[in-house]
Order: C-alpha cells, then structure tokens, then sequence
C-alpha cells in the first residue's frame, strides 16, 4: 500500500496537519485569539503568512489550532459510527429476526440528510464539541450499519463458519473471531470516509452558527466570521477552507488507497496496467 | 451384530420456496425425503449419489446444523432432536464433520494452530491446549513447526488434514465427511483416504462418508447406501453391493465407473440413463426413479416402492418392485 504516491502523500499531508496542530503551542508565541485592532484585516506577509483577520488575529495561527477541534471531531465520530454500526452490523446480518426491526430502523434515519439530523440533533442539545460528537456519530452509524451488515451476509454461509459451528462455538465466539476479522477491510474503509465526511460536517455546522463555541478557532467558524469579506480580504477564507480541503483530500484519498489493498482484484488491474505501460514504452 | 451409534428414522427436510412481495411459500424443495439408515459402533457407512440428492443436507441435519422437518435422529438410543441447547453442546463433541471444500471451510485470518485449538477452547478439554494441538497436528502428518502458519499457506492435501485434525481434535466417536476427497487430486485423495482409515483404527472412530465417487466408496465403506432425489435407493453391505446391485439405479452408476484395465475399458458396457434428474421441489410420483428407471413400469408410477428386507435374510436392502435378480446378473 505504501508502494504508491498518492497513498504516501495522503498520510503525509495528515501527519502533517496532526504534528503541527499538536505542537502548535511549543513554536508559536501568539496565542489564536490574540487580538490587535492595529493589524486588521492584512493580506498575507512574511509577518502573519496567511494574513490577519477582522480582529487582527493571525489567520495562520487560528487555521493550525483549528485542526483540532476538526480531527478530534473527525476522529471521534468515525470511531463512535464504526463502532455503533459494526455491532448493529454484526447483530443485523447474523439474526434474521433482528435483521428485519434493525434495518428498519436505519432505513428510516437513512430516510433523513446525515446533516439535517445533526443539524436537529445540534439545535437539541446545544452547541459543544461533546454535542456535536454525539450528534454526527449518531448521523452517521446507519450507514455503517448497512455496509457491515451486507459484509456478514456474504461471510456467514461460507463453510468456515459452519465448521465453527460444528466445533461447538457460540454465537459471540464467531461473531468476533470468524465473522468480524473477515470483514474488517469494508469497515476500515468506510471508517476512514467516515471521518472524513465527519470534518465537513462539523465544518458545516459551524458555518451555520450552530456548531462549536464561535470563541473558539474551528475551519467552519473562520468561514463563517469570513463571508462577509470575502471581497475585501478573500485570505480570510481560502486558507481555512484550504485547511477543509486539504483534510478531507487526503482521507479519501487514504480510503480509496486501503480499499485497493485490500481488494486483490484491484491489486490484479495494477499489475496488467503496468504490464501494459512497461510494454507500451518497451 | 456390532452395537448401533446412530440411527436416522424417516427423516424428511423440506425447504420452502418463498415467493413474491409477501414471501409466501409456493412449495417446498424435498431434500432429504424419508430416510432411515443407522451406523454400527467402528464401521463407516458410504453414501453415494448424484449432486443435489440430499446427501450434504442429511449431514447437516445429523449434525444439528439444520432442524429436520420431520423424523427423527438417535444418538446411541436417545432422540437428539428434543436436546436442549446444553445436551445438544454436549452432543456435538462426539459428532464432528469433515468438509468438502478445504479452502473454504477454513478460517482465512485464522492461524492453523488456533483452527485446530478452536474446539478445545470451547470444551476446555485440556490446558495444554499446544501441546495438544501440535500432538493432533503430528497425527495428522503435518509438521508441528506449521502452528503459526496461515491456511493459504498450505496445499489442497494439506489443508484437508488441518481439517481432519480439527474435526478428531474432541476424540469424537462419529465422524461425518462430506465428501473429503472430492476436491482434492487423485494422488493426494489416497493420502487423505489412509489417513482417515489410520484414524479409524488407531481411534475406534465410526463414518458416515458421504461422496459421489464409487470407488472412493468401495475402497472405505463397510455398508453403501445410495440416494436420489432425497431417497434411500438401495442399502447394503460392500461385497454384495458391488457384486449383486439390485436396483436399476445402482447398476447404472456401477456401469460408470471406469475401468484401469483399457481393454476391458473398451468392452464395458455403459448403462447411460435417459434425461435429467427431476428437480426435488416436484419429484415424480411414486417411484421417484421411474422417470429415467429402464425397468420402470405403469405400476411404478403409482406406487412407492419402500426400502425392504430381502426374504433371503442378508442385510442387502432395496427400494424396487422389479429389482434386477441375481442370477440376471450372473448372465450378464
């Protein structure tokens, strides 16, 4: 997997992101919601790189410690959906009885946008970091739930599993050590969408006003406080959506990249294309 | 008379067919139709027949993996259906299966020692789960170096043993194999056939050996019963059966063994049976053979032919109205 560009270049622009949101404190003096009315609204310099804000805040500063709040959001829900929709997964594509009141259930949240659930969901419980964790994890589970239960529909019929069976093992037992392992690459991958569509949907309430505490620096915030000078001072607003970007870029990127590995039909259509190119420049 | 194991009582297991928006059942598919058979303490009982006969769902059945419709199992005298969850747990440590498929019918992400391990964990039979698990590997004929090694790591033949190993991991006392050796080469189907005949003797294990090859079966079974269509055609020692056939059925399937010998290849004469075999959702009335039976007729049709002693007193039974008589067959 790492043999590839794109998949080395997608971890490295997270890596980045993560080591430089996280030492962010230890290298830069100015704090993200420093303010100097003086210095409003300045375009990029070699002094504030990405230019400042309508307070005189460093933009650069404020889009690194925005990362935080994105990955840990991001981080979070794709770990809360992927666990909440692989056991109802699990559950709903091994018993038939629960399958047909489970997949109901996510038939019907699926009936509603991911995001105007949240976006409810939000509105109820007020505006945290905590609240919209639970609002998106709890947006985002039914489709995981479908794409695991799909998966051990097509690993529970195969003889394995019936040998398991025989062998005496309960249910759990091969839920867990039979079932689960054979279908972990679905769910890595889908995990890895997850989170990225988690960072644009955080980014999306905050934008909207409903998302975290507007003190505190997020991408969707900065957007946000930036619309209304995106003519006058358009830095204001490109390098925090770059931030989104970039992200998300990146993740589905990392996704598409796992998918390969672990799909050996895909490994197969890379082997005959370079076969093909190498015989092309022969 | 050796003491019986397992005795199978008219056991029927239908499916249904569901159809439609409102998932009605249009019909059933007749898989196992009424088949009484029992298995002696030590001996291994073949069962032959075309694919889609219902010998794999009678294994599952005797294996508790499938509720019959009807009928009815003993286990050295008991009725299994009725068992309980815990009596049937119990239960499953002395019946365990051999597949057919050895590349699916081990765990791809699981490691060959832990494959093996597995039935000792649920049964805690012992606490040196390793050491035991490398003795059943030697049994078997791999090496005990192989433990953390991954299934596809190993050949058809191999992996076959690490089924084997699994299934005698328990000492059961009846073995159900499922067409052990039909996936595997020739060649290595004579490795796994004396491995599980070795078995046998060095443990006392009995057989149900279900497979469709005739040969296979002569060289193992001590009784053969042959089914079609969910039905037990003819049942019958190993001697007489391949000597004295007496259902149409069964002759025709002898006819198609081949020869080593090309001479006499080329001299055999082949019994070759008109059309197809009768889906099991419809089957014929009467004789479910008569529709491709040479012998069959108007009687045949109406009448169901029931599985039956021979006056003469041998074990040999045969669910026929005209069977070929032995001395037709010494004519032949």
């Amino acid at each position: 997997m790492l043999k590839r560009k794109r998949n080395l270049l997608s971890i490295g622009i997270l890596l980045l992101i993560t080591i430089a949101t996280i030492t962010a404190s230890l290298w830069s003096q100015t704090s993200p919601s420093f303010i100097d009315p003086t210095l409003r609204l300045l375009s990029p310099s070699s002094e504030h790189w990405f230019g400042t804000d309508h307070f005189g805040r460093d933009i650069f500063i404020r889009t690194i410690y925005a990362a935080r709040v994105s990955l840990i959001v991001g981080a979070v829900v794709a770990v809360v959906a992927t666990f909440l929709g692989t056991v109802t997964g699990l559950i709903a594509g091994y018993y038939k009885k629960a399958d047909s009141i489970i997949m109901r259930i996510v038939d019907g949240m699926l009936a509603f946008p991911a995001l105007i659930l949240a976006l409810a969901l939000v509105a109820a419980l007020g505006g945290s970091v905590a609240n919209i964790i639970i609002a998106l994890g709890f947006a985002f589970w039914p489709i995981m739930t479908r794409i695991v239960r799909a998966a051990v529909l097509q690993v529970k019929n195969v003889q394995y599993i019936e040998a398991a069976k025989t062998t005496g093992a309960s249910d759990f037992v091969i839920l867990t050590t039979y079932i689960l392992p054979n279908i972990l690459s679905p769910i890595i991958v889908q995990g890895t969408f997850t989170f990225a569509r988690a960072i644009l949907a955080e980014a999306a309430l905050s934008f909207l006003g409903i998302g975290v505490n507007p003190t505190t620096p997020t991408w969707g915030n900065m957007l946000q406080e930036a619309q209304i000078y995106i003519s006058m001072a358009p830095w204001f607003s490109i390098f925090p959506g770059l931030g989104i970007v970039l992200t998300v870029l990146a993740l589905n990127m990392l996704g598409d990249g796992i998918r390969d590995a672990f799909d050996p039909h895909a490994k197969k259509q890379l082997k005959k294309r370079k076969k093909v190119s190498q015989q092309k420049y022969a | 008379m050796s003491q019986e194991l397992l005795r199978i009582q008219d056991l029927e297991m239908h499916f249904p067919i569901k159809e439609g928006v409102l998932q009605k059942t249009t019909g059933y598919v007749k898989a196992v139709n009424g088949v009484s058979l029992s298995v002696n303490k030590g001996e291994t009982l073949g069962i032959v027949g075309e694919s889609g006969c219902g010998k794999s769902t009678l294994a599952k059945t005797i294996l508790g993996l499938l509720k019959p419709t009807s009928g009815d199992i003993f286990y050295e005298g008991e009725s299994i259906l009725n068992y309980n969850a815990k009596q049937m747990h119990e239960l499953r440590r002395n019946i365990q299966m051999v597949f057919q498929d050895p590349f699916s019918s081990l765990n791809p992400r699981m490691q060959v020692g832990d494959i093996i391990a597995a039935p000792l964990k649920v049964y805690k039979t012992t606490k040196n789960v390793k050491h035991r698990v490398q003795e059943l590997m030697e049994l078997v004929g791999l090496k005990p170096e192989y433990y953390h090694r991954l299934p596809h790591e190993f050949s058809g033949g191999q992996r076959q043993r690490i089924g084997i190993a699994r299934a005698i991991a328990l000492e059961p006392k009846l073995i159900v194999c499922d067409e052990p050796v039909s996936a595997l080469d020739v060649s290595v189907q004579a490795q796994v056939i004396n491995l599980l005949e070795d078995l046998q003797k060095e443990l006392g294990l009995t057989y149900i050996f279900i497979a469709h090859d005739l040969s296979v079966i002569k060289h193992m079974a001590d009784r053969v019963g042959v089914m079609y269509l969910g039905k037990v055609m003819e049942l019958s020692n190993n001697e007489s059966f391949y000597q004295n056939a007496q259902h149409p059925y069964t002759n025709a399937l002898l006819s198609a063994i081949p020869l080593p010998d090309p001479v006499k290849e080329k001299e055999r004469e082949r019994i070759v049976l008109k059309g197809d075999l009768p889906s099991p959702a419809n089957p014929p009335s009467g004789c479910v053979f008569h529709t491709r039976c040479p012998r069959a007729q108007d009687y045949c049709k109406k009448n169901v032919p029931l599985l039956e002693t021979k006056e003469d007193g041998t074990a040999h039974t045969v669910a026929c109205f005209f069977p070929i008589e032995h001395a037709e067959q010494i004519q032949k």
